[in-house]
C-alpha cells in the first residue's frame, strides 16, 4: 500500500506502519538494539523528513504504470499478513535472550570499522544535503545593479577624524601595593 | 515450516514489493519510499540469517550499519527530490529522463 497509495503522505504514512512492522519483527528475533533503533529512526525520524520533504515539494499525482491488478497487490497484502500471523504464534521456541554486553562487545570492539563507516556515513550525508539544499539561483532570477535598492549611507559617516585613545602607561609596583604592605614593621 | 523459514519468506515478500514499487514508480520521492522497503527486507534477512546461525549479535552489528545507510541515503534521495522540484517544477522521472542540455 505504500507503493500504491495515489498521495504521498499516505504512502509516507504506509512505510511508517512498516517500519513499525519490522521493528516489532525484530524485536520478536531477541534483536532489541536494533528494534528500538530502528523504530526511532525509520518510523520517526525518515518519515519525519519525508512529511517535511513533501510539504516543501508538495503533492504532485501521478499514476503509476499498472504491472499488476488492484486486486492482486491487495492480495499480496493480505497473504503477507497471514504469514506474519502465523509466524507470531510459534515465536516462543525462539528463545529470546537478553544479551546486551555481547552486543556491545561485538559492536565497540570487533566491528569498530562498522562504527567508523557509520561515522563517515553521517558526515557525508549531512555535508551532501547541505550542498543540495543550498539555494540554487537560476539566471533570470539574479537581479542587476540598478534593481538593487542603494543602502542610505549618512554622508558624515566616516568624515570624523579619528580621534586617538590614551595610552595606559605602566603604573609603578610601589603605587599597586596596598597601604598596609607599604608599613614597615616595627 | 519453521519460524525463521516464515521470516526469510517474509523478507523475499517485503524485498519484491520494493521491487515492484522501484520498477513502476515514477515520482522521485517514492522512488525513496520504494528503496526504503527494499532495505527493510535486506534488514529482517541480516538479522533472520544471524539467528539462524546462532549469531544475533553479529548479524545487530550488521543491521545497525544497514540501518545508518538507509538514513542517509533517504536524507540525500529527499533534498534531492525537493531540489529537483524548486528548480526543473516537476519530480516525474520519464519528464526528467527528456531533459537535454
Amino acid at each position: 500500500m505504500a507503493i500504491r497509495a495515489r498521495r504521498l503522505l499516505v504512502a509516507a504514512m504506509w512505510l511508517a506502519g512498516v517500519s513499525a512492522l519490522v521493528a516489532i519483527v525484530l524485536y520478536r528475533l531477541g534483536a532489541q538494539q536494533v528494534a528500538v533503533v530502528e523504530l526511532s529512526v525509520g518510523a520517526g525520524l525518515v518519515t519525519v523528513l519525508f512529511v517535511f520533504a513533501i510539504s516543501i515539494a508538495g503533492e504532485e499525482g501521478l499514476s503509476e504504470r499498472e504491472f499488476i491488478p488492484n486486486e492482486l497487490a491487495i492480495g499480496l497484502l493480505v497473504v503477507f499478513g497471514g504469514l506474519l500471523a502465523v509466524m507470531d504464534l510459534p515465536m516462543d521456541e525462539l528463545g529470546v535472550s537478553l544479551s546486551e554486553a555481547e552486543f556491545a562487545s561485538i559492536f565497540w570492539e570487533d566491528r569498530e570499522l562498522d562504527v567508523l563507516l557509520q561515522l563517515v556515513f553521517i558526515f557525508t550525508g549531512v555535508v551532501t544535503m547541505l550542498g543540495v539544499l543550498a539555494d540554487v539561483r537560476k539566471p533570470s532570477r539574479i537581479k542587476k545593479r540598478s534593481d538593487i535598492p542603494q543602502a542610505h549611507i549618512n554622508p558624515a559617516f566616516g568624515t570624523d577624524k579619528h580621534v586617538p585613545q590614551p595610552v595606559l602607561q605602566p603604573v609603578a609596583p610601589s603605587e599597586t601595593q596596598p597601604e598596609s604592605s607599604k608599613e614597615t614593621p616595627a | 515450516m519453521s519460524t525463521l523459514t516464515i521470516l526469510a519468506g517474509g523478507a523475499l515478500a517485503l524485498f519484491a514489493v520494493g521491487l515492484y514499487g522501484l520498477l513502476i514508480t515514477r515520482n522521485m520521492i517514492k522512488v525513496v519510499v520504494a528503496l526504503q522497503i527494499l532495505v527493510k527486507a535486506a534488514l529482517l534477512a541480516l538479522v533472520v540469517a544471524g539467528k539462524a546461525s546462532d549469531q544475533i549479535n553479529l548479524g545487530q552489528s550488521l543491521a545497525m550499519t544497514v540501518i545508518v545507510a538507509d538514513t542517509v541515503v533517504a536524507v540525500i534521495g529527499l533534498a534531492l527530490a525537493v531540489q529537483v522540484k524548486r528548480v526543473l517544477g516537476t519530480m516525474d522521472l520519464t519528464e526528467l529522463s527528456k531533459l537535454r542540455g
